[in-house]
């Protein structure tokens, strides 16, 4: 074999390599290149957050317009401390805006829906690490099951 | 009784010798100073060792997938999960069957064969002879080889995934009608760039590290007949698969607790 086909061999090998390798992250990774318009972060507490994990999404309206970063527990109050990386290409929320903790189908992921407040003259947006107040904990089945048995007891003593 | 000891001793530091050989050896190819000449050869062993492995790792990879895709539609659909056959064929992938597949086929195809081809220039005296031409066989004939591998099974194992996730999502969407925006919407969701790519490079990176270096050493310190040889041959793919394996657990234990 020639030395310019042997060159010519390797070059393609060495392409292709680099081809997958975009593909896979691309492809199989969703990941996009212009995404780069900055973010900024949101901070919530939760009595209960379920099995919310980190990555999860962030929805408004089922899009997604932020991730989960980091979750930590408020050693004084024993309650979970969620911070979420918002994109900022869909803008800042009023501080009125609530959060609950929702699943997707009956046993799918857990995920954080947004719903944007409504916006008055002495209302502000939230900003870079601000708080949410009104949230809402993720439902756990088995508390649910509990309550249910405990209001059929109720009932059938009545 | 004394006979036992002394043959557990005999083992061990026969075992520790072989060790500090090989990590000498090792030493000597990575800090050879590279010049046009050296990157000439490595570009050919890129072509003995990656171009050449490159149909078996394809057709692998292909089927691979396919089983894959076909074997997790039977389970998941009995749950009504059918959507998530993506996301489990990517991330098996990425995060093990790619690296590990790729590398014990590569253990199998390359590895033998440079153990095979050092062990009989050993046998026939090239590498006496280029040391008495003051040419040293570790730049010329261990440095190359041990780069070359290094390169390539990287991207053999790129290659390997992206085809066997493209040979799921035939079996997954083509054949068992998966919606396609599900299959790959949910995958992408899943997958991330540095948890499962970018790890998945890491295992690969240090399985050709092994298989070459145990390959290598087994070539060049074989006994030099033709008994020797296949010995080392065997030794070599043998040895091999078995530190990939063992490396896999380890690094996945590090990687994903």
């Amino acid at each position: 074999m020639t030395e310019k086909k042997l060159h010519l061999a390797v070059g393609s090998f060495v392409l292709a390599g680099c081809f997958a390798l975009v593909l896979l992250v691309v492809q199989v990774a969703g990941f996009s290149f212009t995404q780069d318009q900055g973010s900024y972060t949101l901070k919530a507490k939760f009595d209960n957050i379920g099995g919310l994990k980190v990555r999860s999404p962030v929805k408004l309206g089922g899009v997604v317009v932020g991730r989960v970063e980091a979750i930590s527990l408020d050693a004084k109050s024993y309650t979970p401390v969620v911070t979420l990386r918002m994109d900022q290409q869909y803008g800042f929320y009023p501080e009125t805006s609530s959060l609950a903790i929702l699943t997707a189908g009956l046993l799918g992921e857990q995920f954080i829906g947004l719903r944007p407040g409504f916006m008055d003259d002495d209302i502000e947006l939230l900003g870079e690490g601000d708080f949410i107040d009104d949230t809402k904990s993720a439902l756990v089945l088995e508390d649910l099951i509990g309550q249910f048995l405990f209001s059929i007891q109720d009932n059938s003593k009545e | 009784m004394i006979n036992q000891i002394q043959r557990i001793g005999e083992r061990s530091v026969n075992f520790v010798t072989q060790l500090g050989v090989a990590g000498l050896m090792l030493m000597s190819a990575l800090f050879s100073k590279p010049n046009w000449k050296f990157l000439r050869l490595v570009g050919r062993q890129v072509h003995n060792l990656g171009v050449l492995s490159l149909p078996i790792i394809l057709v692998a990879g292909l089927f691979i997938g396919m089983v894959l895709g076909l074997q997790g539609y039977n389970v998941l659909v009995s749950y009504g999960a059918e959507q998530s056959l993506g996301t489990m064929v990517a991330l098996s992938l990425l995060r093990e069957l790619g690296p590990v597949v790729t590398a014990l086929l590569f253990a199998g195809r390359a590895g033998s064969a440079l153990t095979a081809e050092v062990g009989l220039m050993k046998a026939t005296e090239q590498i006496s002879s280029m040391e008495m031409m003051a040419v040293d066989p570790f730049k010329r004939i261990i440095a190359p080889r041990f780069w070359a591998g290094v390169l390539s099974m990287p991207v053999l194992a790129f290659m390997f995934s992206l085809i066997a996730i493209w040979g799921g999502s035939f079996v997954g969407v083509d054949w068992k009608g998966i919606d396609s925006g599900g299959f790959w919407s949910v995958m992408q969701a899943s997958v991330d760039v540095h948890q499962d790519i970018f790890y998945g490079f890491i295992k690969s990176t240090v399985f050709a590290f092994v298989i070459v270096w145990v390959a290598l050493y087994n070539g060049y310190y074989a006994k030099p007949s033709s008994a020797g040889i296949s010995e080392a041959t065997t030794r070599t793919v043998v040895n091999a698969s078995l530190l990939v394996l063992a490396l896999d657990f380890i690094l996945t234990i590090l990687m994903y607790g």
